[in-house]
């Protein structure tokens, strides 16, 4: 296990080396900085004196290496627009990313396998074919819209649910479960095949041939190998809902991660893109690396040679 | 003498299909008393595999088993609650399967495995479970059993892991087991060893025990009771002896010519073989199933077949009073 373990963060520090470098390089495939950052009516002499300053003029290698060691110890410069810390700027924006994130897949994961298991343990019945109707229906509306008729009924209409605005948990209600809806069917369809294959096989059989209960042979003995392609799904929707729920977070003007992103990007503010560019590339390869880990607890022919 | 431990009779198994029913099983019967073994022979789809399940309650929902009498140990097990069944099974019926590769649950070690099927059965504390299973282990051959148990299937072969399987079923010493052709995903030495111990094992702690197979040579080496399956029926049934010595169906007469005896087959010499396929068991069925592939049928034989038995208890089905040319001591290794 440990063997597997070091052999896995090793590529995942690899990755991450890989991942900074063509994060840094945006800088300089979106044109000359120094101009960018001068503005319009800048001179010559001023997009000169902005390149010194900024320190455009060294050889890339240098500027990397410069930039990398300032990022490792958190230091991601300054932001253009904001005129702040970039690392201030996203601590405070990341915190709401972060727990929206978190509640997301908490609420897909807690809906989705319970209702995966109950349609594999009744195929072609009701249950299943309801289970089939909640992830089409997830998978087939935007969550735009879904997030605004949600808005209607509860905040508007109902008046139940603050429709935006980040000063308290009945905040996070909505966003969670849009976000949560968004990943929830393919998790669910996953764990439906999982379970349907797993329950074809001969260890189930024997495991009622040793007189186990039906829950016994569910949850122990078919979910466990069953689970395992949706650890992995469930780390990769992970990473995208802490790096891309902008949609959501605009709807419900939750200023987090993904909102910030989209604003550095459109005021082509570099320092800011760059460090959520890194950020969210950590995100993948952590929970990459942490389902890698799950899935070779899960499964000893993963980890057991 | 005494009761039987297990009896069967007229069994039947349908499967309902697009087509009709196909009528998988179709009235058989038999008994089976403490310390025999009763070994049901036939080809692949003639339902001898469908019977154990029937028996252990562990047939798909789907399929509909019916019988006059499903009786083990004088309990009636067409109507058992699914939680009684559930104390029999594994407790005192237990069933081996035929695929040792995937029969384990790859994400368990063998101990708990082990454990879990004493455990289930028994309020004991794991310690005991534990101990219970390096005994087993022992029992079957494993050597180091101790260090196994934190092992996981995969690192074992085929047939260290039909040992596992072995004593897993024998963990809460039934009284009846059940082996589903156990060493056909073996190799053949592996095949031999795992039927010696299984034989010992039985005649130790006298179980009854149904070895289902559709080989001969095992059936002559250990069966006390031989059942003749073919499309869905007992065709004959009776001692080991009998059917070895005194074959009376022609489909058992075809099965015992198909076997090469060693110092009397000759090299080169043509094997016996039974011509043609297993009819279709969908729909109704009448006469002999084996007619459209019997050398002796005769028209008669597309109506109701009468059973034939001897006093002794040797029973089959053929309008042939009695075929009796003796097998030529063609009795396999």
């Amino acid at each position: 296990m440990l063997a597997f373990t070091l052999k896995r963060l090793g590529l995942a520090v690899l990755v991450t080396l890989t991942v900074s470098l063509l994060s840094f390089s945006l800088l300089f495939m979106s044109g000359d900085p120094a101009s960018a950052i001068a503005g319009e009516n800048a001179s010559a002499s001023d997009v000169d004196a902005i390149r010194a300053l900024y320190g455009f003029d060294r050889p890339f290698l240098v500027q990397y290496g410069d930039w990398l060691t300032s990022a490792l110890r958190g230091d991601f410069g300054q932001s253009y627009y904001f005129k702040m810390p970039v690392s201030e700027l996203i601590a405070d924006r990341l915190s709401i990313t972060m727990l929206l994130g978190v509640c997301g897949i908490s609420f897909a994961l807690l809906t989705a396998v319970p209702l995966g298991v109950a349609a594999a343990m009744r195929p072609n019945t009701l249950i299943d074919r309801t289970a089939l109707f909640i992830s089409v229906m997830g998978q087939a509306m935007p969550s735009f819209w879904f997030g605004l008729v949600l808005i209607v009924i509860f905040s508007i209409r109902l008046n139940w649910l603050p429709p935006s605005g980040s000063n308290g948990w009945q905040n996070f209600i909505m966003p969670t479960v849009v976000l949560g809806y968004y990943a929830m069917p393919a998790i669910m369809r996953l764990t439906r095949a999982g379970m349907l294959e797993v329950l074809g096989a001969d260890y189930i059989r024997t495991a009622r041939a040793k007189g186990a209960s039906e829950m016994r042979v569910m949850f122990k003995h078919a979910l466990r190998n069953a689970v395992v392609p949706v650890v992995s799904l469930a780390a990769v929707q992970m990473g995208f809902m802490l790096g891309g729920s902008i949609v959501v977070e605009s709807i419900f003007a939750l200023h987090g991660a993904g909102y910030l992103a989209w604003e550095s990007i459109a005021r082509n503010d570099l320092p800011t893109v760059q460090a959520l560019i890194l950020i969210f590339s950590l995100f993948y390869i952590v929970f990459t690396f942490l389902s890698d880990l799950a899935n070779a607890w899960l499964d000893p022919r993963i980890r057991v040679g | 003498m005494s009761d039987p431990i297990l009896s069967v009779h007229d069994l039947t198994i349908d499967i309902p299909m697009g087509q009709g029913t196909m009528h998988a099983v179709r009235g058989i019967g038999f008994d089976l008393k403490r310390g025999e073994t009763l070994c049901i022979v036939g080809e692949s789809g003639s339902g001898k595999s469908l019977t154990s399940l029937a028996i252990m309650g562990l047939l798909p929902k789907n399929l509909k088993r019916a019988a006059s009498r499903l009786e083990f140990a004088r309990i009636d097990l067409q109507h058992q609650k699914p939680r009684q069944m559930r104390d029999l099974r594994g407790n005192r019926m237990a069933m081996i399967f035929q695929e040792p590769m995937t029969s384990l649950n790859p994400a368990y070690t063998i101990g708990d495995q082990l454990e879990e099927a004493y455990l289930l059965h028994n309020k004991t504390g794991r310690a005991e479970a534990r101990a219970r299973a390096v005994a087993l282990l022992g029992k079957v051959g494993i050597t180091a059993a101790e260090s196994r148990l934190s092992q996981y299937p995969h690192q074992l072969s085929g047939g260290l892991r039909q040992r596992v399987m072995i004593a897993m079923a024998l963990m809460c010493a039934p009284e009846l087991i059940i082996a589903d052709e156990p060493t056909t995903a073996l190799d053949v030495t592996i095949q031999a060893q795992i039927l010696r111990l299984l034989a010992d094992l039985q005649r130790e702690m006298n179980m009854a025990m149904i070895l289902v197979t559709h080989d001969l040579g095992v059936v002559a080496r250990i069966a006390d009771k031989v059942a003749v399956m073919y499309a869905g029926e007992v065709v004959e049934q009776g001692t080991a002896q009998e059917i070895f010595r005194h074959p009376r169906h022609p489909y058992t007469r075809g099965l015992l010519r198909c076997i090469p005896v060693p110092g009397k087959t000759k090299p080169g010499e043509h094997l016996g073989s039974i011509p043609g396929i297993v009819p279709s068991l969908i729909g109704r069925m009448e006469g002999c199933a084996f007619r459209t592939r019997c050398d002796v049928a005769e028209a008669a034989c597309a109506s109701a077949v009468p059973e034939r038995h001897t006093e002794t208890g040797h029973a089959w089905r053929c309008i042939h009073e009695n075929e009796g040319h003796e097998n030529e001591g063609r009795v396999p290794a």
